[in-house]
C-alpha cells in the first residue's frame, strides 16, 4: 500500500467519519519497501491539491522520513523544484506499506495490511 | 476539413460516444456532420491532418481516418465532385507513391472489377510510382451497399466516397490486453475491448487518478493504466484481487504481465456502504461493472438475520483480528447499489470528473431499470450492449461542479434516497434485485 494511499484513507466504522482523530490512520509494525518507479510530475502536480498535507506530514514522520514543510507547495511551485518532486516521488508513490497493520486513533480498530493489500472489512459488531 | 472514420463492425452505440470522448481527451474541435449506425462510416470535421492522427491514436472502436475527397451517390458524381473540389491538393501528390485500394461495405467485386473501378481515377495527374506495400499515399473508394446485396445481385452501391489515407486507431492494443492471454481472470471479468472503451469514455489519461470499487481481477484499472492514468480497486473479496498464492496469478501480477506497474496505485479489500475512502474530492474517474447477483451475488457487510445471530456477532468481537477470521455478509438491493454508487461518486470525483458503470437491465420496457440519477451529476452518454432478451449499458455521468447545482434538489434527493433505502429491505436476493428475479423468468411477465 503506497503512502499516497493512505492520504485518501480513513476508519471504515461509520461512526469514526465525524471524528477527527480517526483519520490519518496511523501505521503500526509496519514493514516497508521501496519501488523504484520513474518520476511522473503531471501526477505529481495533479495530486497535489487533493493531498491532505497535514495527514501526509504526520504519516510520513510517522515512518521515519524527514519532516516535510508546514505549508504544501503551490503546483507551481512544484513544477519547478525538481528537489521537491523527487522527495514527493519517493514519499508518495515509491514507498509501499508491505506488512503492518492501520489503526484507527478514534475507535482503536486496527486493519490488517498483508503483502501490500489492506483489509478494510469490518466485523458485524462495527457495521 | 472532413475526415471520414471507418469503424470496426461492432458496439455500434459506443462509436460516438468514444469519439467525442477522444475529442475532450485531446482538446480538439470536433464536430460530427454525419453518422449512422447501420453504416461503419463516420464524417467528421478537424482543423486539420494532424487533429485526424491525434482523434485516432487512442481509439478502439474506430478502423482508420481518411481525408474526405468527396461523397456521391454514384461513382459519376463522385468523380465530378473529386474534380471540382481537390484539384487542390493534386499537386500534394504529384510525386509521391501511391497506391488505390476499394472498400466495399455489405458488397463484393471480382478483382477485374476492382481494376476496372480504380482505372477510372486515372485523370489524377499523380506521377509517382504505384506501391502496393507502404506507398506514401493511399486512395480508398469506399462503397456502401444495401444489406444483402449479393444475394439480392443488386447492382450499384448507395454512395461512395474517395479518402486519403491518414492514420489507423489503437485497435491493436486489443489483442495484447485479450482475456485469453491474461495470467489471471475470473468468470466476471470485463473483456479486452469494453474495458478498453470504458477507460476512453471515462476520459482516462496520464498523470489522472482512476478508482473501481468492485476492481474483481482489475481489467478497468489495467485499462484505465494503459492509458497512463493511475488505478485504484478494491473489492469485497480480497481473494480475487490476491489470486491463489501465485504471485503472477493475482491483480499486481496482470500489472506486471502488461509493463504497467509504475501505474498501479494500490488495492484493497472494502465494501462501497462502508467504505475506508475519505469523502473528499479525490478521483478524476470511477469506473465499475458492479455485480448484478446473477453470477456473482450482490452482497455487503453485515448480518442477514442480526437476531438470530448474536453467536457470529460474539465471534466478529473475538475473532476479529485472525487472519483466519471472514466477516458476515448479508445481501443487498442492486437499486440500493446503484443510489450508493453515484452518492459515492458525487462526494469523491473532482469537478468535470466521470462516473462509468455498467449496469443491466431488460429488453422488455415494462421491465427496463431506469438511469439512476444524482443531482450532482449529468449524464453524459448512455451506450447500450444488447444481448438476446436483456442488454448492458455503460452509463457515464459528469461530475458537475457545485456551482451548477441546485441545493433543494440536492435536499429533495437526498430525502428520497432515505425513503428508498427503508423501502429496500427485502432479504431474499431475488426481492432485492429486480434484474436478477426478471434474469430467471427469462424476463417473462410476472
Amino acid at each position: 500500500m503506497k503512502v499516497l494511499s493512505l492520504n485518501f484513507l480513513t476508519c471504515a466504522v461509520k461512526a469514526c467519519k465525524s471524528s477527527s482523530s480517526s483519520y490519518p490512520l496511523h501505521p503500526q509494525d509496519a514493514e516497508l519497501v521501496q519501488d523504484e518507479i520513474e518520476l511522473n510530475p503531471d501526477m505529481l502536480i495533479n495530486v497535489l491539491p487533493r493531498l491532505d498535507w497535514t495527514a501526509l506530514r504526520t504519516t510520513s514522520s510517522e515512518l521515519g522520513f524527514p519532516p516535510l514543510p508546514e505549508q504544501a507547495p503551490t503546483q507551481e511551485e512544484l513544477r519547478t523544484d525538481e528537489k521537491t518532486l523527487r522527495d514527493l516521488h519517493h514519499l508518495l508513490l515509491e514507498t509501499q506499506i508491505s506488512e503492518g497493520k492501520l489503526v484507527c486513533a478514534n475507535c482503536g480498530h486496527s486493519y490488517a495490511v498483508k503483502e501490500g493489500i489492506a483489509n478494510f472489512l469490518l466485523p458485524s459488531h462495527l457495521v | 476539413m472532413d475526415f471520414l472514420i471507418k469503424f470496426a463492425s461492432e458496439h455500434e452505440s459506443f462509436r460516438v460516444p468514444e469519439i467525442e470522448a477522444l475529442a475532450i481527451i485531446e482538446n480538439l474541435d470536433l464536430k460530427i456532420k454525419e453518422y449512422d449506425r447501420e453504416s461503419p462510416f463516420c464524417v467528421v470535421q478537424l482543423p486539420s491532418v494532424d487533429d485526424a492522427k491525434k482523434l485516432l491514436r487512442r481509439s478502439v472502436l474506430a478502423h482508420s481516418i481518411h481525408e474526405l475527397w468527396g461523397t456521391a451517390n454514384t461513382l459519376d458524381a463522385l468523380h465530378e465532385v473529386v474534380k471540382s473540389q481537390t484539384s487542390h491538393l493534386w499537386p500534394k501528390y504529384k510525386d509521391s507513391s501511391f497506391k488505390f485500394v476499394v472498400d466495399s461495405f455489405q458488397g463484393a467485386h471480382s478483382n477485374k472489377e476492382r481494376l476496372a473501378l480504380i482505372d477510372t481515377f486515372s485523370y489524377l495527374p499523380f506521377d509517382g510510382p504505384i506501391r502496393m506495400s507502404n506507398p506514401d499515399d493511399t486512395f480508398t473508394l469506399f462503397e456502401f451497399w444495401p444489406f444483402n446485396s449479393v444475394p439480392l445481385k443488386i447492382q450499384h452501391p448507395d454512395s461512395v466516397r474517395l479518402g486519403r489515407f491518414v492514420a489507423t486507431s489503437a485497435r491493436d492494443i486489443v489483442h495484447r490486453y485479450d482475456l485469453k492471454k491474461r495470467e489471471y481472470i475470473s468468470t466476471t471479468s470485463m473483456d479486452a475491448e469494453l474495458s478498453l472503451v470504458t477507460a476512453n469514455i471515462a476520459l482516462a489519461g496520464p498523470g489522472k487518478l482512476f478508482y473501481d470499487p468492485f476492481v474483481g481481477t482489475g481489467s478497468f484499472p489495467i485499462a484505465c493504466a494503459h492509458f497512463g492514468a493511475i488505478g485504484w480497486g478494491s473489492d469485497i473479496d480480497g481473494r480475487s484481487m490476491r489470486g491463489e498464492g501465485n504471485k503472477k496469478k493475482s491483480l499486481p501480477g496482470n500489472f506486471a504481465q502488461y509493463g504497467l506497474k509504475p501505474q498501479l496505485g494500490g488495492f484493497f479489500s472494502a465494501d462501497l456502504t462502508n467504505t475506508p475512502i475519505r469523502r473528499r474530492r479525490t478521483w478524476d474517474g470511477i469506473v465499475c461493472d458492479p455485480p448484478y447477483g446473477v453470477r456473482e451475488g450482490l452482497k455487503v457487510l453485515g448480518l442477514k438475520n442480526p437476531e438470530n445471530a448474536t453467536w457470529l456477532i460474539e465471534l466478529g468481537i473475538n475473532e476479529w483480528e485472525s487472519p483466519d477470521y471472514v466477516p458476515p455478509k448479508k445481501p443487498y438491493s442492486f437499486l440500493a447499489m446503484l443510489d450508493d454508487i453515484l452518492a459515492f461518486a458525487a462526494d469523491t470525483l473532482v469537478d468535470n470528473g466521470r462516473l462509468a458503470f455498467w449496469m443491466p437491465t431488460a429488453n422488455d420496457e415494462e421491465q427496463e431499470i431506469p438511469v439512476p440519477t444524482h443531482p450532482c451529476l449529468e449524464v453524459v452518454v448512455v451506450c447500450v450492449q444488447v444481448f438476446n432478451k436483456w442488454s448492458r449499458r455503460l452509463i457515464t455521468y459528469r461530475r458537475l461542479p457545485d456551482s451548477q447545482v441546485s441545493s433543494t434538489d440536492l435536499e429533495a434527493h437526498e430525502k428520497k434516497r432515505l425513503e428508498a433505502a427503508a423501502a429496500h429491505t427485502g432479504t431474499t436476493a431475488d426481492d432485492l434485485n429486480p434484474f436478477r428475479r426478471g434474469y430467471f423468468r427469462k424476463f417473462e411477465a410476472e
